[in-house]
């Protein structure tokens, strides 16, 4: 195992960089749309509501292969071309932000509309109060469920390898099944996953568990 | 915790290490005890082994092949199981001992050599490209250019050929035949590179799309086994003899390849 | 507009709709055995006991955070080394069972611990033992409360059995694959006739568990 690194250590390293780089953009884009879509759900526009939980219901209920491939064969044929990693991303992004949505969305419920209308009594708009009292709180209400969104987010790049990705997975594969090491392959993205996954989910933990002895 | 992590992670690699090396026993003796052989085959190549939408059952070349070896192996209350495999996982298969044969368009290769053994080959394929019928790409030459994609199946011996006839050109990978024929089709690659016999197999299902060129490579497929299996191996060759000879192996080659455009029939026979 | 008329044929169909069964099966495979294993693991690891409890969950943290497609890998290629001939349905099912058993138990660990501990005290005052005072009292009462998250899960694992095509069994998305690489005029009609199957199932589902939620707030 530690040979078959040495040897293909850079092809390693750049399916680890394909991951992060799709995780990261993905996470960014699936933050803002995210947040878009649970205001909208909150808001009190009742067609921007249904509009809302139709996004959000779609892509909730979909396997996200199924969303990656379409955006990856679909897509190119009838209005751009798009390669892997790109559709990758795209997929994952539209994916996550559902759930993201609805994470960002409870937060805003449980801060409760008693804010809401102490803001706008103080002479504050519906965007001002959103923008300055409610969302604030909102996000730092839903850090950990967010926080485990961006875990189950870096677990699922790994569709990236379906569709010619280079993330990691796609690497493994190509190494595994060049060399015929398989389980010793798939042993080392292991630990690179497990890299980035580990301290995330139990700094979400240590989150979760201090903000619990706060309310209490 | 530092500690435990270590020794799990040790004990996990062990497991796994331990799995490997294992001796095996006699296959073939195996094999002629429970009268069934597992043979590995493809259900993405259309001519070759294919998964019917009509039938819902697999069918092809390979699969009368495979039910002619074990009939004439084992006798008419022989059993052939078949296990589906693509390109990446009939090495891993064979060698994990899910499957006793492979006969799955696998060409002979040295570098295949050092891990599992060959019979004698069964086909003659060779290296082509596939393209659609606007495309400017005339053969291999066309190729070897940057800003190329070629769009091949993982684990193939396409994917290495490649790096020696169009290195400039990018290579991408997919899983199975359909899922790289998918991805020309959406303009994700300039061309797909594979075997002729394959590659035909996919034309004269799909209008638009024609081999372009001459085939650049010589690709016999052979069954594969288990190395040390001298037996096992004797028994194959000697069954793929006795077919040539009665007249099955051709008879099955010419109800799959004729009139197959692009493709010839005595280019095809071994 | 025709080659939907002509991909949703009624032997497409067929082939596509035993998919759609496999997949149900291994769903409903997967979600019995992972739920009866996630109860017994998220039980013992909120049980606190020395050493067992920290190891399995070291083990279970392990697995939740890999990516189920290489677990997937892992049985299908694995087991074999051990001797185990795997199909993709054996290798599929324990993928997800191992997967999900290990998401199952952290709910359930959670659940018990959302339980006020005078619940435990009062019925062990009462005469019972730990593992009375659970099964009785503490389990039933943490189940309830957590219908909705387990919803959840179930629905996320009936849209992972999705990432088995990649072991070749044939369930729905394989099927559609199958077809459209036969034909690729039907591409658009087949992942829009799954996304329909995918949604019917999920979206039941999802539902049942937003529904149970409200009731249950």
């Amino acid at each position: 195992m530690f040979t078959l690194f040495a040897n293909n250590w850079s092809t390693y390293l750049s399916g680890f960089g394909h991951t992060i780089a799709g995780s990261v953009l993905a996470l960014i884009a699936s933050l803002i749309l995210g947040t878009v879509f649970a205001l909208l759900e909150v808001s009190e526009s009742r067609a921007l509501r249904g509009l809302a939980s139709t996004y959000i219901e779609i892509f909730r209920n979909i396997p996200l292969l199924v969303v990656t491939m379409v955006f990856y064969l679909v897509i190119p044929m009838y209005v751009v071309k798009i390669n892997g990693f790109t559709a990758g991303t795209i997929g994952l992004s539209l994916y996550t932000s559902a759930f993201i949505a609805e994470t960002i969305r409870s937060g805003i419920n449980a801060v409760g509309d008693g804010q809401m209308e102490g803001a706008r009594s103080n002479g504050m708009t519906y965007v001002e109060a959103m923008r300055y009292v409610i969302l604030p709180q909102a996000f730092r209400f839903s850090l950990p469920a967010l926080g485990n969104q961006f875990v189950n987010l870096i677990k699922n790049s790994s569709v990236l390898s379906f569709v010619a990705g280079f993330d990691l997975m796609y690497q493994a594969d190509s190494i595994a099944f060049s060399t015929y090491q398989v389980i010793p392959s798939y042993l080392i993205v292991g630990i690179f996953y497990l890299i980035l996954t580990m301290p995330l989910s139990y700094y979400m933990k240590h989150l979760e568990k201090g903000g619990r002895k706060q309310d209490v | 915790m530092r500690k435990v992590t270590k020794a799990l992670l040790v004990s996990l690699l062990a497991l796994f290490m331990a799995g490997c090396g294992k001796p095996r026993g006699n296959e073939y003796h195996q094999i002629v005890r429970t009268k069934t052989i597992t043979w590995g085959i493809k259900t993405d190549t259309r001519l070759f082994g294919l998964l019917s939408v009509k039938s819902g059952k697999e069918e092809g070349f390979e699969l009368d092949l495979a039910r002619a070896m074990t009939k004439q192996m084992l006798g008419p209350t022989g059993q052939a199981k078949f296990v589906q495999t693509t390109a990446k996982t009939k090495i891993p298969l064979l060698l994990s001992r899910s499957v006793d044969v492979v006969l799955a368009t696998m060409t002979i290769t040295p570098a295949r050599q050092k891990i599992v053994a060959f019979t004698h080959p069964y086909f003659a394929a060779g290296q082509s490209i596939l393209v659609k019928d606007a495309s400017p790409i005339k053969g291999i030459k066309s190729l070897n250019r940057h800003g190329i994609v070629v769009l091949a199946v993982k684990g193939t011996t396409a994917v290495d050929n490649m790096k020696k006839f169009a290195p400039k050109a990018r290579v991408q990978e997919y899983d199975d035949y359909g899922q790289a024929f998918a991805a020309l089709k959406s303009g994700q690659g300039d061309a797909m590179t594979t075997d002729n016999g394959i590659l035909a197999g996919i034309a004269s299902e799909n209008r638009g799309y024609h081999l372009a060129g001459k085939t650049f490579t010589d690709e016999p497929y052979g069954m594969a086994l288990n190395k040390h299996q001298p037996d096992l191996r004797n028994a194959l060759n000697q069954a793929l003899a006795a077919l040539k000879q009665n007249g099955t192996y051709r008879r099955l080659v010419e109800k799959w390849f004729t009139g197959i455009k692009g493709f010839s029939v005595k280019e095809a026979e071994h | 507009m025709s080659s939907f008329v002509q991909a949703y044929q009624w032997v497409n169909l067929r082939f596509l709709l035993q998919g759609f069964w496999l997949t149900i099966e291994v769903s409903l495979i997967s979600i019995t055995i992972s739920f009866i294993l996630g109860l017994i693991l998220g039980t013992l690891r909120f049980s606190r006991i020395r050493y067992v409890s920290a190891i399995e969950g070291f083990v279970i943290d392990l697995i939740r955070n890999l990516p189920l497609l290489l677990i997937i890998f892992f049985t299908y290629f694995g087991l074999p080394q051990f001797g185990i001939r795997v199909s993709p349905f054996g290798a599929a099912v324990s993928a997800l069972v191992i997967f999900e058993s290990a998401m199952i138990s952290e709910i359930v660990r959670g659940g018990l611990a959302a339980i006020d501990p005078g619940q435990m005290e009062g019925a062990r005052s009462n005469g019972m033992s730990y593992m009375q005072a659970m099964v009785h009292v503490i389990i039933p009462q943490a189940l309830t409360k957590m219908i909705p998250a387990l919803l959840s899960q179930f629905v996320s694992l009936v849209k992972d059995t999705s990432l088995a095509t990649i072991i070749l069994l044939p369930e729905l998305l394989y099927r559609a694959q199958i077809i459209y690489s036969q034909n690729s005029t039907y591409m658009i009609p087949m992942y829009l006739m799954i996304s329909i199957l995918y949604f019917a199932i999920c979206f039941t589902l999802s539902q049942l568990a937003k529904r149970l939620a409200r009731r249950l707030a």
